[in-house]
């Protein structure tokens, strides 16, 4: 398969089935034509997050257009910028982490990002949610 | 350039909620041209590329939807967006 156009989404929760939830919330209302990937719980299988398995979701859901990540609460973002300071350097700045609600976020970045937009558009998307 | 309108009727059960409102937008955004929606033809208009701001209308069945569009393709993105309400997007 060719490497898709398309900026990549990776949902990052402490709960598996939040992360796969709100993937399968995108898939079904954005269509699959964006890379995407979810990330949720801890190695153990509990709640929380694992910095392996982010990267692994940001390898999965990776494009040249670059990858935007959806994050939960605390843990989540401080994990994810770890996982994006493990990634090969020229990567790095193509990754960018939004301030934005998960599931909101996810779906409104994958439907700009389904459009072909660049990556400061699919987060200044997700971010318009958290304007009035 | 010229500026074209066009407007359809929310038929669909749900209106403009969260999965239309989608739709509608990938649909907008298949089209250069600027394109813009309001439910009345007055205004206020919102950039049809916006799935936020397309979800903030809340349009209802039985809602009027004004688009209007300037660009290249604009009469083909009109027909495009009047068609997909028509159409019900797609989901009943």
């Amino acid at each position: 398969m060719p490497a898709s156009k398309n900026v990549g989404i990776v949902i990052v929760s402490h709960s598996a089935k939040v992360a796969e939830g709100a993937a399968d919330m995108v898939r079904q209302m954005v269509g699959d034509n964006v890379p995407l990937a979810a990330a949720g719980g801890n190695a153990e299988g509990g709640l929380g997050t694992d910095v392996a398995a982010i990267m692994a979701a940001i390898d999965k859901a990776w494009s040249e257009a670059g990858v935007a990540i959806l994050v939960d609460l605390g843990g989540a973002e401080t994990n994810s910028e770890m996982a994006v300071e493990m990634m090969p350097e020229e990567r790095r700045e193509r990754i960018v982490i939004c301030n934005a609600p998960i599931v909101e976020g996810a779906v409104m970045a994958a439907t700009e990002a389904s459009g072909g937009s660049s990556l400061a558009v699919v987060q200044a998307t997700a971010e318009e949610l958290m304007s009035a | 350039m010229q500026e074209v309108t066009a407007s359809a009727l929310l038929t669909n059960k749900i209106g403009l909620h969260a999965r239309p409102s989608v739709k509608l937008t990938q649909t907008a955004k298949r089209f250069g041209s600027r394109i813009e929606v309001a439910t009345s033809a007055a205004g206020p208009w919102t950039d049809a590329k916006s799935p936020v701001k397309i979800m903030r209308v809340k349009a209802a069945k039985g809602d009027v939807l004004h688009f209007k569009a300037s660009g290249e393709d604009a009469s083909a993105a009109l027909a495009a967006l009047v068609d997909i309400v028509a159409r019900k997007f797609d989901e009943e």
